[in-house]
């Protein structure tokens, strides 16, 4: 049995006050109650007390949310609304299949979730962007009949050709913080291979042995998000047996990932050996934030925009910012609503092009009226995204990853 | 239905849309040093049209007054199909004061469809105390003499020992846990004057045995402790699966008696009944806990809630202050008033509204006692209408 009920007592918690609804993207955009946390929360009680059948209807509310868990930081009540969405998602899942579920699955099962597929299929796409095909179906617009795969062609930035990573690298200087562990992530490895490197190099550059398994897969995070739990438990057991029992920490630098691997022991309880590794999981900003860091100067107007699964879901705000303020030179701009979702999430922007985009064009909206020459956000999805909106509104805006730029200064430093 | 439509501050005004949220208004405007007074519990929720719609109220509104003392103009389609403005940016204007009859009518002369509010200039200095009692008389003691001594506290709030431990559970421990009953007290105004107020306040409150009254050391400390009142009513998600939510008021010298009333009916009735409220206006919001999942114990709050009402309406009060009428309390309207004024209230909706389109059924009540006469019909719609 793959579904997981959702704990009724969860559910009860909540008591519709209704502070969620205005944090809540979906809701922003679509202005209805079954679209919001507090109309999903009481038709996820319903179905789960029986009220209410798994219907097309309550499948669709369900799907059109985000996962971005804004609402768990407005609920004072504490509703874990996150694990009830994915429990119910479960649910819907072992009762498909459905369309979208069908497309899930398939973007899940043979692209996303298997680096090396990823890898392969991305070495085509190097090709495709290259060879002059791409300008090509750009300027048929074929792709209009295909409003999905055109949300995808429209995400994926040139795609660069990613060396391994050596297995150790050591720290550097005097100083011996640990052993790290990294994990290199799926879209992370292929598309942006400099991140894993610049975090590597700081790690090492801040006193911890770096060591990066080059066998481990994927942390299943997309496929937790969609409900199907057996593949997302055998993905997070075989992730866990390729990283070294002895690892001090556990570096994350796609804030999705990290929630996902920081929650797998509420989605395989009572094993050990999951707590343990789970326990591990840092943010790479929560590991360097106190670290001592050579950073050069950057001249530099930068705005934080915050990645859902880091501020809602593993509370993470004030670390990627204070190491950005340590950079000499940088101004860090503040974003308004800087944590309201981009409209990425996972693969949602592939799925719900439509409310996706319209998150997106807000966001576009915040980060043009900062005047910042870059954005600076800690998940791949994010980067994709934004990137995409600040080409199509053709402003010439940098969108990297808070290692990018600390890497960056410290190759500025006097040695 | 969300927008600004026009910010005025030379006018100190603004025109927005009803949809809007209220405290997207105060945010559009702080950084030029001015703010939207009425300020509900759910004001990072609730819109600008349901706030005129019920003629809401708020911690603030002890100082400032309530919503429709800052309504200036509306613009309204009535029941009959008329597109209406009334009211305005001038101050004087000649004829009926329409805007007073519209707001809190809760949709039942027609729709809002924008709004001119009343902007205020934010004070030059804002001071936050929180005073702790050993017991919900002497805190309601405490806030008769307060109110009595001439001061007016921008906000003067009572929170009794379980909406604390709910607060606490919820953003962490910012109320004192081991109190049973707390003042939360804000002055604002002038900074000499917010000041000497400051100290007459903890005196008075020390005299009604206060065991402490500390004042908030920064504006992180004081945004914390609004933050924990003004999600008061979603924290106690912690203690109870459902409650009922009520809106009473008594005149203020009241309250002493009213909360030993109150204690005796959850006693009586078994139920936990926590309270947070503006204890300045008299204005009380017991949340009645139950156990959604029990009809027995739904039946005794719903019985302990109409004893409560009745204990209120004994007193001097109204069976609701801020919240609206809706169809839960248009039972209970009898209580406060007689035929002849139902009667009256019934013939002003039937000249926005002469075919009972707008919100039937809601506010007044449908009970013969209120006059045959008058009594809304169901409507008679084409199909398709309410699509």
């Amino acid at each position: 049995m793959a579904a997981v009920t959702p704990d009724i007592d969860d559910l009860r918690l909540c008591v519709h006050c209704g502070i969620c609804l205005p944090q809540c993207p979906t809701y922003r955009v679509l202005g209805e109650e079954m679209d919001s946390p507090r109309g999903r929360l009481y038709l996820m009680r319903a179905a789960a007390e029986g009220r209410l059948g798994f219907t097309e209807t309550f499948a669709r509310h369900l799907d059109l949310c985000l996962g971005c868990r804004a609402c768990e930081t407005a609920c004072p009540a504490g509703v874990p609304f996150g694990s009830l969405l994915e429990a119910t998602r479960s649910q819907l899942a072992e009762r498909g299949p459905r369309p979208r579920a069908a497309l899930l699955c398939r973007l899940l099962r043979g692209m996303f979730t298997e680096p090396r597929r990823l890898g392969v299929m991305l070495g085509g796409l190097r090709l495709y962007q290259r060879s002059g095909l791409r300008h090509l179906v750009r300027a048929t617009r074929v792709l209009a009949l295909a409003p999905r795969l055109a949300a995808m062609e429209a995400l994926l930035p040139d795609v660069p050709s990613a060396p391994a990573l050596p297995e150790l690298i050591p720290a550097q200087g005097r100083r011996r913080l640990g052993r790290a562990g990294l994990l290199t992530g799926c879209i992370q490895r292929h598309l942006f291979p400099d991140v894993n490197r610049d975090t590597a190099r700081l790690l090492s550059l801040a006193g911890y042995d770096v060591v990066v398994p080059r066998d481990q897969g994927c942390c299943g995070a997309l496929e937790l998000h969609a409900g199907f739990l057996d593949d997302f438990r055998d993905r997070a057991r075989s992730l866990i047996a390729t990283f070294p029992v002895d690892l001090d920490v556990i570096v994350v630098n796609a804030a999705g990932c990290g929630l996902a691997m920081k929650e797998y022991g509420r989605w395989m309880p009572g094993e050990a050996v999951v707590a343990a590794f789970a326990e591990k999981i840092r943010d790479v900003t929560e590991v360097l934030v106190d670290a001592e860091l050579p950073l050069g100067p950057l001249d530099l107007t930068a705005t934080y925009h915050d990645a859902c699964h880091l501020a809602h879901g593993q509370r993470i705000r004030a670390e990627p910012r204070r190491l950005l303020g340590r950079i000499p030179d940088l101004r860090l701009v503040p974003l308004t609503e800087s944590d309201l979702c981009c409209g990425s999430a996972g693969v949602y922007n592939l799925l719900e092009p439509e409310v996706a985009d319209r998150l997106l064009s807000m966001k576009i909206d915040r980060i043009a009226e900062t005047g910042a020459a870059a954005v600076v956000t800690g998940n791949p999805g994010c980067l994709l995204q934004i990137a995409k909106g600040c080409q199509e509104r053709g402003l010439g805006i940098e969108v990297v990853h808070p290692v990018t730029l600390l890497a960056r200064a410290t190759r500025r430093a006097v040695k | 239905m969300d927008a600004v439509l026009e910010i005025d501050l030379p006018n100190r005004c603004a025109v927005v849309q009803p949809g809007l949220i209220n405290l997207w208004l105060t945010t559009a405007v702080s950084d030029r040093g001015y703010f939207f007074a009425p300020d509900p519990s759910s004001q990072m929720v609730s819109s600008i049209g349901g706030n005129v719609s019920t003629n809401a109220g708020g911690p603030h509104c002890l100082k400032y007054g309530v919503t429709t003392n800052h309504v200036l103009g509306l613009e309204m389609v009535t029941g009959a199909g008329e597109l209406v403005r009334i009211g305005g940016k001038a101050a004087e204007r000649p004829g009926y004061d329409l805007t007073g009859t519209v707001v809190g009518s809760e949709g039942t002369f027609g729709l809002v469809t924008a709004i001119t509010v009343r902007l205020l200039h934010t004070p030059e200095a804002v001071k936050t105390a929180l005073a702790t009692f050993a017991s919900m008389t002497e805190a309601s003691e405490a806030v008769s003499e307060i109110i009595a001594s001439g001061i007016v506290p921008a906000a003067l709030e009572m929170l009794d020992a379980a909406i604390i431990s709910a607060i606490n559970a919820s953003i962490g421990k910012i109320y004192p846990d081991a109190a049973d009953a707390v003042l939360l007290i804000e002055l604002d105004g002038p900074r000499a004057e917010v000041e000497a107020q400051a100290e007459r306040v903890a005196t008075i409150c020390r005299r009604h045995g206060a065991v402490s009254v500390t004042v908030a050391a920064d504006e992180m400390e004081r945004a914390l402790l609004w933050k924990g009142r003004k999600e008061a009513a979603g924290a106690v998600g912690r203690l109870t699966s459902s409650y009922l939510l009520q809106d009473a008021v008594v005149p203020r010298s009241k309250l002493p008696q009213i909360m030993r009333e109150m204690k005796a009916i959850a006693a009586r009735h078994r139920v936990v009944i926590a309270n947070v409220f503006h204890a300045g206006d008299g204005n009380l919001h017991p949340l009645i806990c139950y156990d959604d999942r029990s009809a027995e114990e739904l039946e005794r709050a719903k019985q302990a809630n109409e004893e409560l009402l009745g204990a209120c309406i004994a007193l001097g009060g109204s069976v609701t202050g801020e919240h609206g009428v809706g169809l839960d309390k248009a039972k209970n309207l009898p209580l406060q008033y007689g035929e002849a004024d139902l009667n009256f209230m019934f013939r002003l909706r039937r000249v926005f509204d002469p075919a009972g389109l707008m919100n039937p059924d809601k506010l007044l009540p449908s009970h013969p006692a209120c006059g045959e006469g008058f009594r809304p019909k169901r409507p008679v719609l084409p199909a398709g209408a309410w699509i």
